[in-house]
């Protein structure tokens, strides 16, 4: 049956994305349709003492000016959705509900919403807005805060613990014939998709209430729904949130509601459909951000390498009004076999923007610090640093002491090894160079949780031969509508072209949010099995059936093969989809299936593993710092489709390039404004930052994850790339940068 | 954006009286700078008057030199083959400036009168004397990192982020402009000032005042441009370097030296700067000795003092790279030749 | 702004706002051939000059050369900066010349691709300059 799973096909949606066609959440031709502008507040701390709307609401063009004032009552957030802790210490998002009070929690907070007949209107009215506030002085450093905690778990989820002992670290280390304590920081760094926030809201009167419809910019469709549904007090089938392209979200557009609740207010006050497009400067104070972290590494370790105590303890900060915690210890906790772990996480308060999780949630900087005090231990010890990892390497989950699912590290090490030429490398710091420039090699190991959630699918035959299978995802970049079009295809043993599969709108069988990598492992398989109850469904219509080939036989003894149903032991026997349909005068047969992981959960622990070398040219003058290469290889099970894989996880180590050497947002540290607050001051990598990148993978399918065997791929290729430069880095210099971005001001001082 | 009338310029006389007759009025030609800061809320102009119309487009022969017309896109005269022969330290800075898109937009006369990038200037909700003289400058004791080290005043911190202008600075060009009072003829130089009490004003123009060419002098020695930045392209620089250099036999006849992102205009070195190189042959100890010279008067804020050590270090090879005892690290005339560090991959030019 | 025009006046959506302020490149168009930026481009300044949008380099159901390699390389994940990267690339081979990898970095480093699917856009363009 396995045709099309697996193959290196093109985008299904490739046409659509590059004739302009494909349909992004501001792009919707809504008849009437007016247009927002938001006021954002200029200070970080205190309440708004007055607005004075007057002067925008008498400019032309102007329909509607929303506020504290005149905004309707929200009920609160939920507790929890779809398991998700939102609210408290360690919980998913922003526990206030936006415009219900004249508090100010960060400079950038929306105020008001000012809605016109145009664009230009719009954002020539809210420019007329005056306000007044109340000031207090914000805290914005991790040093001087009065607000912190320890949170227990990250978004509530039992199996993630923040504060957690295991052995004796503390002694261990004391005991430690070598030990190493290392401070890493990291800056704040945004999502920055290209594609910015944007919501169309449209309410209507629909069976005699109201109902509202969504386009927005979510990789959530199901998740916001229940959340605006909850926010606005309606029942959650009068609302439908609809997103069938995403231009980019890499943990934003997934976890805050304030864009979306904005409009649909704006949108009720205004009478009339409302588009908010939310400016690249807003993207810096709305839309999301990873902390930043200030981390201390302890190793301890015998003479020959071996771990004896690990403690990662993190200090990182949430808005006040998010508990949102950058778990950092998601690799320390996993990566190496070590008796004694411990890991802690403070979290302060600050005046600033909200922070959500960005790809590679704790992975990309948490185990960027690991990774690096890894290479330093390696150094200590005169040890290569993949060998120091060898010698460590975890059998088994250390801190759970549950068997893998499934890994396959060591023949990522020497594959990488092999690729990049890294026995071939002079290993002394600054002994290797080209021209005026310093060359080095950096290695890191990498590694991603491999979750799998609940979902739903519907698949449906139709009387002419095509079919449609559908979930609630999202396609954002990741290649959904193609692979699940791949696995409906075989699932129902038809050809690709028959297939259609469809996504994101909340009225289609439920899904969760898209992230976490997670995606493949959760659809994939409900998708295969929604398939598969439609054929049971159709084998069942022909068995009854008396003129059909199948009539009588038994259930088991049919199988799908090239569209038709067949007798397993007699092929010729059977007869295609759509005959069984028309027989019984059936437009068409659709059955759901709703699927969720099982016990292996509790038997195994499911990572995926990698490992990532680079070479780097290091201008030391300038403090410049361009990677020549990079090689990298993962063992992520089995892939659907190796050309959007391959896509994804460059992506992911660009983004990792991206957050090792260029990206950092830097708010004022008197107000708290966003001083870094657009793509030309952000810098995100250009095509002249990209390597010669070779990516390769092991294929090896996880036996345990479910019957595709495929693990995620999203965020992979972002953890373990920062540690790789930086690593090369120390080797080219002899310098050891612990603060990222590495910026060449920090060579230069180093 | 501010509403805003818009007029197409019918000729040089006209445009001039245009905008000199109202202080709200400006120019606008490529847009990228202009029509930016309006969307931006920092510039509000009620008229703009478009001088692309006037078809300042010729690049021609001028007593040995060159002359530029204003409105010849940043790509055209980048890639003019006497320009990249004769000039290339302005190819150079051109190609490693902005993107493609915007050098095909932008034109020469619009660049050097861009406005700073200096973050503050572009939020309207931050103190900003340039903006808005006396709210304050919020970079003096802020996020500075970009900011200048020299001849900056307690009212501005600011710096002039064209990479063209320090190159023309460096080669002496000379700015033909058409004012409310006729035509003037400016050396490059003199076109910025610092910032002093009046940051509010980058250049000694007068409002109206229209540049009509950008005249490059003869020119019989080697240019070149070197810049540093944060991504390997399409970024403003931290620190440039422009280097016009003209031999007597192995000696040093003259060379000139233009720093770039140091401070609010481009930072010709001091006379007695250059002189040091006068007469001398070319070697990594003089240029050391001038580099540390140019530098001695530096003054550096919270953020920016990786700026001194950047700059020497920049100084020093491009005397190096001009003067051919290294080698450039792209062929002449193109971005390779100015990008330090060059782009990612293992070629890293060309 | 010609951005605003074409996508909210003329509902060609195809050109894509990313920034609005010529730091991404969503926004390429082609004016008079060239590649520039229609956030930075008012409307009235361009009367009179050939503008071409994504939506108008296909003939029909046959894809543009560079369209063609964009899909077969798999030059883009999200599609959202995918426009303006196909007009950049476009503007670029029509000269015919052989651009290495470095050049190619370099001429398209105006088209920021969050999802950096840079790699592969080097290897389309290069496929397409030899067509
Ligand atoms: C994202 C981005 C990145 C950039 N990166 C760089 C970079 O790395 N290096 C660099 O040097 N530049 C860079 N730029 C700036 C760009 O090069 C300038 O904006 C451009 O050169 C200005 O030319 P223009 O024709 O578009 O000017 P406009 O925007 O049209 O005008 C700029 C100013 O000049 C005035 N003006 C225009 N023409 C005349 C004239 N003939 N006489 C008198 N006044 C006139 C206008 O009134 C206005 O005040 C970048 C810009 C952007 C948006
Ligand atoms: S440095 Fe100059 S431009 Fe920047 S805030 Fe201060 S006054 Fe304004
Ligand atoms: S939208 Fe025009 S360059 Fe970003
Ligand atoms: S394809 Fe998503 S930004 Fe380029």
């Amino acid at each position: 049956m396995v045709e099309n799973t697996g193959k290196p096909l093109d985008r299904v949606d490739g046409r659509l994305k590059v004739t302009g066609a494909a349909r992004y959440s501001a792009e919707w031709d809504v008849p009437n349709l007016a247009h927002a502008a938001v006021v954002s507040s200029t200070v970080a701390r205190g309440s708004v003492r007055a607005l004075d709307t007057a002067a925008a609401r008498a400019a032309p063009g102007v329909l509607a000016v929303l506020s504290h004032e005149n905004a309707p009552r929200l009920q609160p957030l939920p507790e929890k959705v779809g398991g998700t802790l939102f609210r408290g210490e360690g919980g998913m998002t922003e526990t206030r509900q936006p415009l219900q009070d004249t508090a100010v929690h960060y400079a950038g907070q929306p105020l008001a919403v000012v809605v016109a007949d145009t664009l230009e209107r719009a954002r020539h009215a809210a420019s007329l807005v005056r306000v007044t506030y109340a000031e207090q002085p914000p805290e914005l450093t991790l040093k001087s805060v009065s607000q912190r905690s320890l949170p227990e778990t990250f978004v509530g989820n039992k199996d993630e613990k923040l504060q957690v002992t295991v052995g004796d670290p503390k002694a261990a280390l004391a005991a430690a014939p070598v030990r190493l304590e290392r401070v890493y920081e990291s800056a704040i760094t945004h999502h920055n998709p290209i594609e910015p926030l944007a919501t169309i809201a449209r309410w209507e009167q629909r069976n005699g209430g109201e109902f509202l419809t969504l386009y927005d910019t979510s990789r959530g469709v199901e998740n916001l729904q229940e959340v605006m549904a909850t926010s606005l007090g309606l029942p959650k089938e009068s609302v439908q949130v609809i997103c069938p392209f995403i231009g980019g979200a890499f943990g934003a557009k997934g976890w805050l509601f304030a864009p979306p609740l904005l409009t649909a207010m704006a949108a009720r006050l205004a009478g009339r459909p409302v588009k908010l497009e939310w400016r690249r400067q807003d993207m810096f104070s709305v839309a999301g951000q990873r902390a930043a972290t200030h981390q201390t590494l302890s190793l301890g370790a015998s003479r020959d390498g071996k771990l004896l105590a690990l403690q990662h303890d993190t200090q990182t900060h949430a808005s006040i009004m998010s508990g949102y915690t950058e778990p950092c210890a998601r690799v320390s906790r996993m990566l190496y076999a070590v008796p004694n772990l411990g890991f802690s996480h403070q979290l302060a308060h600050l005046h600033l923007p909200s922070p959500c999780p960005m790809r590679g949630p704790g992975e990309t900087v948490g185990g960027w610090a690991l990774e690096c005090a890894m290479d330093e231990l390696a150094a200590e010890l005169s040890l290569d640093p993949v060998e120091l990892r060898l010698r460590n390497y975890a059998d088994k989950n250390p801190e759970t002491g549950k068997p893998w699912s499934s890994k396959h590290l060591r023949e990522c090490y020497e594959r990488g090894k092999a690729l990049i030429g890294w026995d071939q490398r002079n290993p002394k710091p600054r002994a290797m160079r080209e021209g005026n420039q310093l060359v080095g090699y950096g290695m890191a190991t990498t590694m991603y949780p491999a979750a799998r959630r609940p979902a739903e699918a519907r698949a449906t035959l139709f009387a002419d031969g095509r079919a449609l299978v559908q979930s609630a995802t999202h396609e954002l970049g990741n290649g959904a509508y193609t692979i699940f079009r791949q696995i409906s295809a075989d699932g129902l043993a038809l050809p690709l072209e028959r297939v259609r599969f469809e996504l994101g709108d909340s009225a289609l069988p439920a899904a969760p949010t898209s992230g976490g990598s997670a995606t493949t492992a959760t659809i994939g398989p409900a998708a295969l099995e929604a398939c598969r109850n439609v054929l049971t469904a159709l084998k069942r219509l022909a068995i009854q059936q008396a003129q059909s080939p199948l009539h009588g036989a038994a259930e088991d003894a049919i199988e799908a093969r090239d569209g038709r149903l067949v007798l397993k032991a007699d092929a010729s026997r059977g007869e295609d989809y759509a005959a069984i349909l028309r027989r019984a005068k059936l437009p068409l047969v659709a059955a759901t299936a709703s699927v969720k992981p099982g016990e292996e959960r509790e038997q195994y622990s499911f990572y995926s593993f990698g490992a990532v070398f680079v070479k780097v040219r290091v201008d030391e003058a300038s403090g410049s710092i361009r990677l020549a290469r990079l090689c990298a290889v993962y063992d992520v099970g089995r892939l659907m489709n190796p050309k959007t894989a391959h896509s994804q996880i460059i992506g992911g180590v660009m983004m990792g390039l991206g957050a090792t050497l260029m990206e950092e947002t830097q708010y004022d540290a008197r107000t708290g404004r966003a001083v870094v607050r657009n793509l030309a001051d952000y810098h995100v990598p250009s095509l002249a930052d990209t390597p010669d990148i070779t990516v390769e993978w092991l294929g090896i399918p996880d036996p345990h994850i479910s019957e595709l065997g495929a693990r995620g791929i999203g965020e992979i290729g972002c953890v373990g790339t920062p540690a790789a430069i930086t690593n090369a880095v120390y080797h080219a210099t002899g310098q050891r940068l612990r603060s990222l971005p590495l910026t060449p001001d920090k060579l230069l001082r180093g | 954006m501010h509403p805003s009338q818009y007029q197409r310029a019918t000729d040089a006389t006209q445009a001039v009286a245009a905008v000199a007759a109202r202080p709200t009025a400006a120019f606008v030609a490529g847009g990228t700078s202009q029509l930016d800061l309006m969307k931006e809320g920092v510039l509000r102009p009620d008229l703009l008057v478009d001088v692309t119309p006037l078809a300042l487009t010729t690049i021609s022969p001028l007593d040995g030199g060159l002359r530029l017309g204003a409105g010849v896109s940043n790509t055209a005269a980048a890639l003019h083959p006497e320009v990249q022969r004769r000039y290339a330290a302005v190819s150079e800075a051109l190609l490693a400036g902005a993107s493609t898109q915007i050098r095909n937009m932008a034109s020469l006369g619009g660049n050097p009168l861009q406005r700073t990038r200096c973050p503050y200037f572009r939020d309207p909700a931050q103190p900003c004397n340039k903006r808005e003289p006396g709210s304050g400058c919020a970079a003096l004791g802020g996020y500075n990192r970009v900011h200048a080290i020299f001849g900056a005043s307690d009212k501005c911190v600011a710096t002039h982020p064209s990479d063209l202008a320090v190159a023309l600075s460096a080669l002496d060009a000379r700015v033909q402009t058409t004012g409310p009072n006729g035509p003037r003829s400016i050396p490059f130089p003199e076109l910025h000032r610092l910032p002093g009490d009046a940051p509010q004003q980058d250049t000694t123009l007068a409002h109206g005042e229209l540049i009509t060419s950008l005249d490059l002098p003869a020119f019989d020695g080697r240019s070149h441009y070197l810049k540093v930045r944060e991504r390997a392209s399409y970024a403003f620089a931290l620190v440039s370097c422009a280097v016009a250099l003209e031999m007597d036999g192995k000696k040093i006849r003259r060379a000139r030296v233009a720093l770039g992102g140091v401070a609010h205009k481009p930072w010709r070195l001091p006379a007695e700067v250059e002189a040091m190189l006068t007469g001398k042959k070319p070697g990594e100890k003089l240029f050391r000795a001038v580099a540390d010279k140019a530098f001695a008067e530096a003054k550096p804020l919270e953020h920016n003092a990786y700026k001194i050590p950047m700059g020497r270090n920049l100084l020093v090879r491009a005397l190096l790279e001009t003067s051919g005892l290294q080698p450039l690290q792209g062929p002449a005339g193109t971005a390779f030749a100015a990008s330090v560090g060059g782009v990612s991959g293992e070629v890293a030019a060309r | 702004m010609l951005l605003d025009a074409l996508r909210e006046q003329l509902h060609l959506t195809g050109t894509k706002k990313g920034c609005d302020h010529g730091q991404c490149g969503a926004c390429t168009v082609h004016i008079d051939g060239q590649s520039a930026l229609s956030c930075l481009t008012l409307a009235v300044m361009s009367e009179g000059r050939a503008i071409t949008t994504i939506e108008g380099l296909a003939r029909g159901e046959e894809l543009h050369p560079v369209q063609e390699a964009f899909v077969k390389h798999d030059a883009f994940q999200c599609g959202y900066c995918t426009p303006g990267q196909i007009m950049a690339a476009t503007a670029l081979v029509q000269d015919r010349q052989q651009r290495s990898a470095a050049e190619i970095r370099e001429a398209m480093s105006g088209n920021l691709c969050r999802c950096a699917a840079y790699a592969n856009i080097i290897a389309a363009i290069q496929e397409a300059q030899r067509a």
